[in-house]
């Protein structure tokens, strides 16, 4: 389990610096599919970057299973937006998937079967050895799901993974996303601001308030599985969920301008 | 009526790595600190005798032989034909670099004609040329002005072709709608795209004019700072040499400085960000 | 002139081969252009150019020859080496370590206004006329370009890159090696590439003040015993060197930067 407790983070600066995160607690269950949405200059990446280990709290804590983060931890993986930064460029695909590996002690071929694998699984297994900038932007961020799933991590965090992509790439991303979790089971952090991506992929939906961001609440998305993207989203369910999470957000953007007013 | 902005602009939280607890004037403090340190260290070595004086005179020394040169009447002489040399050559070498990239890169046909030539003669070390020019022009300033242009010629060229050619295809459609005349179209879209890469030629032809200034001075004897710094050293007085060495330094600072305000002038004026 | 002419003309430019042909033609009149007025010419000091290529093919392969072009090419290779090796460990440093960089770089800024040539006679003070110097003034002329590129390249290090790294715990020499060399790469071969033809500078001018062998020694040597010809066959064949050396890199940079995104780095 995956557990948030009181969570801040302010950056320095001046006057008091820039507080991005407050008060935030939740818990992830394992196995879980998390998202977390919110409106626009929410503290959403400052937060994944505290779970990744990527930045040191300001105050309160995060634990996985019990064990403290203070540094990236061995089961977590990343994938980031921009995946045209977070790819080697000077490396194959293939390359570029096994470079997490070694750590893992495994020899050479039971590594190159893992590349292999989670090449097929994302459906590149023909781009092995081409270079990054030869794929395009969908491709690429297939890349880096392949390395995070090859990498077999307990908890993938994602941040913004299919923004940068362009309609039909990404729900062709969020189908396999939903694969991939079915058959490994691997816990998933995500982030968005899309609300119809939060409710499509998850099991719970976190509402997160403007910096200084806390949970605002937690909605279950109870709809049945596999999911699909025409059959789900006709779902009368679904736009119930939908239209609960986006009026939330919409409050909240609305009391904000007329306290800013 | 105030109009409720929907959505304040969100603080740019830092990417890079945070350097955490930086004090505050520790860009000027860190450095003179470690000027004064690395001062103190080279005079104690050399007064306890570890570094031998004779190669590496104490710093106060090289600072006396310094202030004796800047009281005495022939440094500002020496000072000013270098540097006059330098900034005739780079007046001379820039606008005309300028001038024929610019032809060249407009018509393709002429460009590709020379091409072979320039690419020959450019790679050209042009000190190679200094017999030659000592007994065709001789040993005055001129051959010192030969050379710098020579040599900084090709490093405005080339960028200047490649600029000209980096014209936005948009921009220039731009340009083709509303009719521009060649001139139009030359001023006000093809020159600032050719300005970041006249930018930094300028900057590459400033140092190297500079460097073939002070060889030519070294080599052929031409009355400059070269010229004293290696007299100095041929007298055996190394502190007057380090102290001409510095003061080309301060000379090559000054002149990069003057280059890159010019530089930012002359972007701003044509609407291009402070790039590099 | 007729418009279809300039407009067949400029099309012939524009494609592979009809530059190429065109750079031919080019060539031949400028060496016919040069032999003309150098044959017909009777200045001493620009001797036909069938003649100094006479000289060239005569002297240069000889064992004194050869003596002085790998005299040169050794000082050369050593010096570029080093400041290669120590331009890109110390720009690491310095592009990694905020607190180094700090500390240096305003007397980086200053050792590297100093025109690289005025090191002349210090090199000289320092070790005497020979290889050593040579090699030294070099390496620490061209060190520079190649150090600030370097830092340049590290101190802008793409976080997102960084990030990866760290996630999947790619750590020491696989970090080093893997990710940080190659993404400064670009930025150390755009170094490089301003040092190559300011080491052929600062080779041929210490070989002028202060060395019995080298291209530039003997230039200038056939100069003072008034041997025209012998100098300007120097001249040729330091610009033959010059040109190799600057298509050799070119080579290289494209071989090493293959996996960069042609479209990206051409803008």
């Amino acid at each position: 389990m995956l557990l948030i407790t009181d969570l801040e983070k302010t950056y320095p600066g001046p006057n008091g610096g820039f507080t991005a995160v407050r008060g935030m607690s939740f818990a992830v269950q394992d196995g879980e599919m998390f998202t977390i949405v919110g409106p626009s200059g929410a503290g959403k990446t400052t937060l994944l970057r505290c779970i990744a280990g990527l930045s040191a709290p300001t105050a309160g804590t995060i634990s996985i299973d019990g064990v403290p983060i203070d540094g990236p931890p061995r089961e977590f993986a990343v994938v980031f937006q921009d995946y045209a930064r977070s790819l080697m460029p000077w490396m194959s695909v293939a390359r570029n998937v096994e470079l997490p590996l070694v750590k893992h002690g495994s020899d050479a071929r039971s590594r190159r079967r893992a590349v292999e694998q989670a090449l097929a699984e994302v459906g590149l297994a023909d781009a092995a050895h081409k270079k990054p900038f030869q794929l395009s932007g969908g491709m690429q961020q297939r890349v880096a799901i392949a390395r995070a799933i090859a990498y077999r991590p307990k908890v993938l965090i994602m941040d913004e993974p299919f923004a940068s992509v362009d309609a039909q790439t990404r729900a062709d991303l969020e189908d396999l996303l939903l694969k991939v979790r079915e058959e490994t089971g691997t816990t998933i952090v995500f982030v968005t601001h899309d609300v119809d991506e939060s409710v499509y992929l998850s099991d719970r939906v976190a509402i997160v308030t403007r910096s200084p961001s806390r949970i605002d609440r937690i909605v279950s998305i109870p709809l049945p599985h596999p999911r699909d993207q025409i059959v789900t989203k006709s779902l009368p369910e679904f736009a119930e969920l939908r239209a609960q999470v986006f009026g939330r957000i919409r409050e909240m953007v609305h009391d904000a301008a007329l306290a800013d007013a | 009526m105030v109009l409720p902005t929907l959505a304040r602009p969100a603080p740019r939280v830092p990417r890079r790595r945070p350097a955490p607890g930086r004090p505050r004037g520790g860009a000027v403090l860190l450095p003179l600190l470690a000027l004064a340190v690395a001062v103190a260290l080279q005079e104690a070595l050399t007064r306890t005798g570890v570094l031998p004086g004779s190669y590496f005179p104490p710093a106060s020394q090289t600072a006396a032989a310094l202030l004796v040169e800047l009281g005495g009447a022939t440094f500002w002489q020496t000072l000013g034909s270098t540097v006059s040399t330098w900034l005739l050559a780079l007046l001379i070498a820039v606008p005309l670099g300028t001038a024929v990239g610019t032809v060249l890169g407009l018509v393709r046909p002429v460009e590709a004609f020379l091409r072979p030539v320039v690419e020959f003669l450019r790679p050209i070390p042009s000190v190679a040329l200094i017999p030659l020019v000592v007994l065709t022009i001789g040993t005055s300033a001129r051959s010192a002005l030969f050379l710098a242009v020579f040599a900084s010629f090709w490093q405005v060229l080339v960028p200047a072709i490649a600029g000209v050619r980096s014209a936005h295809p948009i921009a220039l459609d731009t340009a083709r709608s509303y009719s521009f005349t060649l001139w139009q179209r030359l001023r006000w879209v093809q020159l600032a795209a050719m300005l970041p890469h006249l930018a930094t030629a300028t900057r590459l032809a400033t140092s190297t004019s500079l460097i073939l200034v002070v060889t030519a001075e070294i080599i052929i004897g031409i009355p400059g700072l070269g010229h004293e710094i290696t007299m100095s050293r041929s007298v055996g007085n190394a502190a007057r040499m380090y102290a001409y060495i510095v003061v080309s330094g301060v000379a090559g600072i000054v002149v990069n400085a003057v280059v890159k305000r010019l530089e930012r002038a002359l972007f701003v004026s044509h609407g291009i960000g402070a790039q590099a | 002139m007729s418009v279809t002419r300039t407009t067949e003309l400029r099309r012939l430019a524009d494609g592979g081969r009809g530059r190429v042909a065109l750079g031919v033609l080019g060539a031949l009149v400028a060496v016919l252009a040069w032999s003309a007025v150098s044959g017909s010419s009777e200045n001493i000091y620009f001797p036909s150019l069938l003649e100094i290529l006479e000289r060239t093919a005569a002297y240069w392969p000889t064992p004194e020859g050869v003596d002085n072009l790998t005299a040169s090419l050794r000082t050369l290779g050593a010096g570029l080496g080093l400041a290669v090796l120590v331009g890109v460990a110390a720009g690491l440093l310095i592009g990694q370590v905020p607190v180094v960089a700090q500390t240096v770089s305003p007397a980086l800024e200053f050792v590297r206004a100093i025109p690289a040539t005025a090191l002349v006679p210090f090199a000289m003070m320092l070790f005497g006329v020979g290889d050593e110097m040579k090699v030294f003034l070099i390496a620490l002329g061209c060190v520079w370009p190649i150090l600030l590129n370097t830092a340049d390249g590290a101190r802008g290090l793409d976080a997102t890159l960084l990030d990866t790294a760290r996630v999947f715990h790619v750590t020491g020499l696989r970090r080093a090696l893997g990710v940080v060399v190659p993404a400064v790469l670009p930025r150390v071969l755009v170094g490089v590439r301003i040092a190559v033809p300011l080491s052929l500078i600062l080779m041929v001018t210490s070989e002028m003040v202060g060395a019995q062998r080298g291209l530039g020694y003997v230039i200038t040597q056939a100069q003072a015993t008034f041997q025209l010809l012998t100098m300007w066959s120097g001249i040729v064949v330091l610009g033959v060197l010059g040109f190799l050396l600057t298509t050799a890199y070119s080579a290289l940079e494209r071989l090493l930067l293959r996996w960069c995104d042609p479209k990206r780095v051409s803008s």
